[in-house]
């Protein structure tokens, strides 16, 4: 690990005002991603600004009847909310079925949105990445690509997003509330959070140089029957291959999102009028100019199997 | 009980003996990253960042000044020389540096020591002694719960904060009924015990320790 200075942030405001001044500073809360690759040194901050101590870490109950999650609540805390579990059921079930107990105690919401891919490419410094290293190239076209992205893809990169969470924050329209060191707070509709890879695949995000999460906030509850479906290689403590959250009516009508598909959490509105038709005529839709490898071309009817199987569950 | 400065030393000569063997066919980073810094890298390495952190560990107040890279885990093993926490992987895929902090279990590898300042850190030696075994660990023992016990103080950590998230309510990926208070079955707590690897399998003996302290039959 690469040498660091550090310090503890003490308001929301002088952190993002810290972090955009001082050269190679980072955020870190549960440290579990963060850590992980600075041991490898693909992360290799100057800095390290610890944003524990800022008191981001209540639930609260918004105006418009929605909830405003401090972006330092841990992983542990938002899935056992009762209000998460009794409105927002999708969220709850998403985060239970990522990483371990122990990670989930440390994980902390607005972290959990900005983790980085598991791609083993990535993860390998002796391979080119264009998302480690921009424009050295990606091992990943061509490699071992099981577990890569089948839509929204570029040839600079193939990563899938890791976060089961973030699949079903999407499904529930979140918004994600930030400061910012020169500006005003503002927030970001999830929808346009997280980036597709294009050709800056290392512009995962879009917050600007030192812009710090504060909030995740969800418009009041829809209603429904909430399912989160992830497959995996083994039942527990493993990334998806493919997972479905999905929010479906009475009246057959509903929602859904995918997760390890894409570089996003992966949602087409379009595709959910579908919805009363079956799994067959979304997953069309959703995957609609997908281009799978020959390894990975499985997910596509995989998706339309573990959809198929969430809205039987939903139907009860 | 071996003193503190004895270990050190043993550790130490250990480490260099390890270095120098290493230094002789690989890369010089590799050699440099266990040798203490002598004169001819101190030109080229980078300032050592060091910071205060102060916890209480197993009850004791915990005061060290600590290179910032240290890992709660390092802290705990080299520092204050509470080896039962086991470094396995270091990237937190294995759980055999599990403790407990604030009531929590967590992956002491995947956090940085200065980063728990005023915490209450447990750790196997905190549950229980040889002459007075925390119950949990008196079930690993009847039930056989390891094979090599290299896992086991992760194991037994993981455990006991366990029965207590299961107490809190907090679901699990396999609980049925989201608003329901969470059963202690076989399967939750198979579930809730997969951060915690066990390479020699103990699985079914491990499984049956944790029941019995539940006060169910696994």
């Amino acid at each position: 690990m690469k040498s660091f200075t550090y310090e503890r942030a003490r308001s929301p405001a002088e952190a993002a005002a810290t972090a955009a001044r001082t050269e190679g500073a980072r955020f870190i809360a549960g440290g579990t991603n963060l850590l992980d690759l600075m041991k490898l040194e693909i992360e290799t901050p100057a800095h390290l600004i610890d944003v524990n101590g800022l008191s981001l870490d209540k639930i609260e109950s918004t105006p418009e009847g929605g909830l405003r999650i401090g972006a330092l609540v841990r992983n542990t805390d938002l899935a056992a909310d009762p209000r998460v579990r009794r409105d927002y059921g999708v969220l709850s079930r998403a985060l239970v079925a990522g990483a371990s107990g122990q990670l989930r105690n440390k994980a902390t919401t607005a972290g959990n949105l900005l983790q980085r891919t598991r791609c083993p490419y990535f993860y390998d410094t002796n391979q080119p990445c264009n998302k480690r290293r921009p424009g050295s190239g990606c091992a990943a076209v061509g490699g071992f690509s099981r577990q890569h992205a089948v839509v929204g893809a570029s040839e600079a990169c193939i990563a899938t997003h890791p976060s089961d969470m973030a699949v079903a924050m999407r499904v529930l329209d979140a918004t994600v509330e930030t400061v910012r060191p020169d500006g005003p707070a503002r927030t970001i509709p999830i929808a346009d959070f997280h980036h597709l890879p294009g050709n800056t695949p290392d512009v995962e995000t879009a917050l600007s140089p030192g812009e710090l999460i504060t909030a995740v906030t969800l418009p009041k509850p829809v209603g429904g029957t909430h399912i989160y479906r992830k497959v995996r290689d083994r039942a527990s403590y493993a990334f998806a291959l493919v997972s479905v959250a999905a929010i479906v009516q009475r009246d057959g009508t509903g929602r859904v999102a995918l997760g390890g598909v894409a570089h996003k959490p992966w949602r087409i509105e379009s595709a959910e009028t579908q919805l009363p038709r079956g799994a067959k005529a979304v997953t069309a839709q959703l995957l609609s100019g997908a281009k799978p490898t020959r390894e990975n071309a499985f997910k596509l009817p995989l998706v339309e199997r573990t959809l198929g199987a969430a809205l039987a569950e939903a139907k009860g | 009980m071996q003193g503190p400065s004895d270990f050190e030393l043993s550790r130490r000569k250990l480490l260099l003996g390890t270095a120098a063997s290493v230094a002789f066919g690989a890369a010089p980073g590799i050699a440099d990253a266990q040798t203490p810094a002598g004169p001819a890298q101190a030109a080229t390495a980078p300032a050592i960042s060091m910071s205060k952190v102060s916890f209480n560990v197993n009850g004791r107040v915990r005061e060290l000044a600590l290179d910032t890279r240290t890992t709660l885990l390092d802290a705990l093993r080299e520092h204050l020389h509470l080896t039962g926490s086991k470094k396995g992987c270091d990237h937190g895929q294995c759980g055999a540096c599990t403790v407990i902090v604030g009531g929590r279990r967590i992956n002491s590898c995947l956090t940085l020591a200065v980063m728990h300042e005023g915490d209450e850190i447990r750790t196997i030696e905190g549950l229980g002694t040889p002459e007075n075994l925390h119950p949990m660990q008196a079930a690993f023992v009847k039930h056989d719960g390891y094979q090599c016990g290299y896992c086991t103080p992760g194991q037994i950590c993981s455990a006991v904060a366990v029965l207590d998230e299961v107490e809190a309510g907090i679901p699990s990926h396999v609980s049925a009924d989201l608003n329901a208070p969470p059963q202690l079955t076989n399967a939750e707590l198979r579930e809730r015990m997969s951060g915690n690897i066990c390479r020699c399998g103990a699985y079914s003996n491990i499984a049956e320790a944790i029941s019995e302290v539940a006060g169910r039959p696994a």
